[in-house]
């Protein structure tokens, strides 16, 4: 399998901090790669460097082996690239349906639409026409992937959503990702709990303070050594 | 425990700046018995632009309220000037109790245009010049827009005249400047620049937000009231719809984009610059006005800090100081 | 019944207040960007009409084909030239840069064309003064009726792009977070752009309407800008339809004025917009239209 994704060294600042640091990584088509790490770790950034939210100071993102470089957002969602953002930012005065019709901009044909999303997440279809400022957590969170689904995207970045969610409402959220991990997208996703994040992850790696402190294939790594590397008692980088 | 740091008000620069300032206020005092009429008339103008300047400056720049509408408070300083005139009273006295009756009726406006949001505020002062306007004109004193003169003027011979009014503008700014220097040096100045830098910020801190912006409120209109007035002196007459134009805020948004927004010396540089250009290109009419918007669009877009700020940026140079510098101790 | 009289016409007249206030109010929604040279671009609008009419014999109706995509054009480079750019500077800037910019306009107008007032009136045949006699006291100017009119229609219609249209969808979205549109894969810019030129586009119809029913003169945008923002901030509310009601509200308020003294035209206007500016603080909170709702 080629690499879809790779991320080379990259540096990015939030005004005075330096959140990451010289990050490598690369995530091959198709692969579920779970990004594990404390609070303030660089998660978000990272993410949002890759997605081209956020300029960064240095290093490069490649995607099918072709720099982004200073590609803005908008575009690399017209290659593929979709980030469902830290705290959904959905549009709260428009309908759940306004807000996935929105991901057609992106012009990307593909299997996803709106049908098509609400099958994917039913919990969704009754509020359809629902501003989406009065969702609850887990339909909002439901919605905003849908979006990022919208786009039809090769590469689906996903920053903590089980945010803010009762466990009932993140299992659904993940039974209705299942097909989609499972159908080729390739996906990087944010995730707090370590049990849920080795169960659905091919390959995880772990930050500390900006920096990749772990890396491996989820089947490889014991929730141990991940625990130390979370809390930087231990460093291993491993292929 | 060991103090490791040192705070400073004042740099080498600063200190020698204010010596300056002084001595060059101290020359400039003695300017009436050594220059001719006109000269005196001029630097009187440029006396009154530098007030309209740094006063607008002191709403925008510092706190952060941008108005179109500061002719309102200059136009009626020169009205009430007229008006107490007309009443009896002895002319220079006048302007500076017309500037305080001005401040007293921007006081209660202060309790209500701040709290609006940039855009409100900018027009809705507009709005105010407006209608101070058409109720100025409604005084069967003022004719109109025909006009009136001061011309309790008359009383006074027309060399008198000059040095009297340079000697009230050249005071009258110097005191102004003095105030606006240590209000921002002072608690409340820390306070204002807070509140533009982030108002939320500033007033989870504790800033009493919309009392200090009325504070800048009031001076800033007392000082464009001041400036009417002097004004007034200068040209003696009084047409409402030359006092009352949005011109004049358009010649204090040219002052301060140009001079530097925010900074101190800024508005003084500023002003000094629009006095240049008024005196060479003042006569080519419609075009010296194109030339002024265009120059002020172009600093918006291209040097949105100013010549002075431009210069602050890169050498750090700071001569009125008004902020807090962190050095080791010794 | 000279009151109901003065009434019918301040409504009538709210209906070129909605006008011209609309796109001010679209620009602000989506961009948060008040643009002070809205009424100098009226103005301007209405001295391309006359040109035409005058020079060239073009009925100002006709006229409009021409200018409008002209104001499209202009509209969409104001945003890139200049909105856009002045927010560099911090969002107040742009205040001051369209603040220039009328400046510019208005004394180049000045230079072109000198202070003689003009008006489309003499090129659009009797519609300026034509009217329908409702009784002795009341009659109503077909050309008051026709703006009116068109307000609603293109308040209407702007609504219905906003709600329906993939486009107005992205311009709803842009007003409302323009920083998460990138995300989802629209260029925030480009419909900012837009967006620019379709209120252009709508101060072209105003110009046009204002250039018809009266005079006007290279200095008539200031007052242009003040009567749309009053009408737009009176409306209040975050839909189109708020901006045809503070038209309204300013148009009465304007021609009851002028019924108790001649100046009473632009006091009343004001004094009302200051009232309600007042009232609306001490209820908490000013509403102008944050975002656009369908």
């Amino acid at each position: 399998m080629t690499a879809l994704l790779t991320v080379e060294n990259l540096d990015a600042r939030h005004g005075l901090l330096h959140a990451v640091r010289g990050v490598g990584f690369t995530v091959r088509a198709g692969e579920t790669l779970a990004l594990v790490g404390a609070n303030g770790a660089g998660k978000t950034t990272l993410l949002r460097a890759i997605a081209g939210a956020h300029p960064p100071a240095g290093g490069r993102v490649l995607f099918h082996g072709r720099d982004l470089d200073a590609m803005p957002a908008h575009k690399r969602v017209a290659l593929g690239i979709a980030l469902v953002p830290e705290g959904r930012k959905l549009f709260g005065q428009l309908t759940v349906e306004e807000n996935l019709l929105l991901g057609r901009a992106a012009g990307r044909a593909g299997a996803w639409d709106v049908d098509t999303v609400i099958a994917a997440f039913p919990n969704l279809a009754k509020r359809r026409h629902a501003r989406a400022g009065t969702l609850s957590g887990g339909e909002a969170q439901a919605t905003a992937i849908g979006r990022a689904l919208m786009t039809n995207p090769e590469l689906l970045l996903l920053d903590e959503v089980s945010l803010g969610l009762s466990p009932l409402a993140v299992d659904r959220v993940y039974a209705s990702l299942a097909t989609t991990m499972s159908g080729g997208t390739t996906i990087v996703l944010v995730e707090q709990d370590l049990t849920r994040a080795l169960r659905v992850a091919d390959r995880v790696v772990c930050m500390l303070e900006g920096r990749v402190v772990l890396s491996g294939r989820a089947a490889e790594l014991t929730r141990d050594e991940i625990t130390d590397a979370y809390f930087g008692l231990r460093g291993k980088v491993a292929a | 425990m060991t103090h490791d740091i040192r705070i400073e008000r004042w740099t080498a620069a600063s200190r020698a700046a204010v010596a300056v300032a002084g001595l060059l206020l101290a020359m400039l005092a003695a300017g009436p018995l050594f220059m001719d009429a006109n000269a005196v008339d001029k630097l009187t103008t440029l006396f009154i632009y530098i007030i309209l300047g740094t006063m607008w400056n002191a709403l925008a720049g510092y706190g952060g309220l941008i108005s179109v509408g500061q002719q309102a408070f200059f136009g009626l300083g020169a009205y009430v000037a007229v008006r107490l005139a007309d009443a009896g009273m002895s002319v220079y006295p006048a302007l500076l109790l017309a500037a305080a009756i001005v401040a007293a009726i921007a006081l209660p406006i202060s309790a209500v245009m701040p709290r609006l949001r940039a855009g409100e505020f900018a027009i809705g002062m507009w709005v105010l010049a407006e209608l101070a306007h058409l109720v100025v004109n409604l005084d069967g004193l003022v004719q109109g827009e025909t006009g009136t003169s001061l011309i309790a003027l008359n009383a006074y011979a027309a060399e008198t005249r000059h040095a009297a009014t340079y000697w009230t503008a050249l005071a009258t700014m110097a005191l102004l400047l003095l105030a606006l220097f240590a209000l921002l040096r002072s608690r409340t100045g820390a306070a204002i620049q807070a509140i533009r830098d982030n108002e939320e910020a500033a007033g989870s801190l504790g800033v009493r937000v919309l009392a200090t912006k009325r504070v800048i409120f009031v001076l800033a209109a007392f000082g464009a009231a001041l400036a009417g007035a002097l004004w007034l002196a200068t040209a003696i007459t009084f047409q409402p719809k030359t006092y009352f134009s949005v011109q004049w805020t358009a010649y204090m948004v040219f002052m301060v984009l140009v001079g530097g927004l925010g900074t101190f010396e800024g508005p003084i540089l500023g002003a000094v610059v629009f006095f240049a250009i008024e005196a060479w290109f003042g006569d080519a009419g419609v075009w010296y006005l194109v030339g002024l918007g265009a120059t002020a669009l172009l600093f918006s877009l291209y040097l949105p800090r100013g010549l002075w700020g431009w210069l602050q940026d890169r050498t750090g140079l700071r001569l009125l100081f008004v902020g807090y510098r962190v050095k080791p101790a010794p | 019944m000279i009151w109901l009289n003065q009434l019918i016409q301040g409504v009538l007249l709210g209906g070129y207040y909605a006008l011209i206030a609309c796109g001010l109010s679209f620009m602000y929604g989506v961009m948060r960007i008040i643009n002070m040279a809205h009424g100098s671009l009226a103005i301007l609008a209405a001295f391309a009409l006359f040109v035409l009419a005058d020079q060239y014999d073009v009925s100002p109706f006709v006229g409009l084909l021409v200018v409008l995509p002209a104001m499209a054009a202009i509209g969409w480079v104001l945003h890139r030239a200049v909105l856009d750019r002045s927010l560099n500077g911090g969002f107040l800037m742009p205040i001051l840069s369209t603040f220039g910019l009328s400046i510019v306009i208005d004394n180049l107008l000045f230079q072109a064309f000198g202070a003689d007032t003009r008006s489309l009136a003499p090129y659009i045949g009797t519609l300026s003064y034509d009217s329908w006699t409702i009784t002795d006291d009341i009659s109503v100017g077909q050309l008051a009726a026709g703006t009116f009119g068109l307000a609603v229609l293109l308040l209407g219609g702007l609504q219905l792009f906003l709600s329906r249209a993939p486009l107005g969808r992205a311009i709803r979205a842009v007003a409302e977070d323009p920083d998460t549109v990138g995300l989802v894969g629209i260029d925030a810019r480009r419909v900012s752009a837009i967006a620019s030129a379709i209120a252009l586009v709508t101060v072209g119809i105003a110009g046009a309407c204002l250039a018809m029913r009266a005079t006007f003169d290279p200095y008539a945008g200031a007052p242009q800008l003040i009567f749309a923002f009053e009408a737009a901030v009176i409306g209040g509310a975050g839909s189109l339809w708020g901006t045809l009601l503070g038209g309204v509200v300013l148009g009465v308020a304007q021609s009851l004025g002028a019924q108790i003294i001649p100046q009473g035209f632009l006091i009343g206007g004001h004094a009302a917009f200051l009232a309600i500016l007042l009232a609306r603080l001490n209820r908490g909170g000013l509403r102008w239209p944050r975002r656009w709702a369908a």
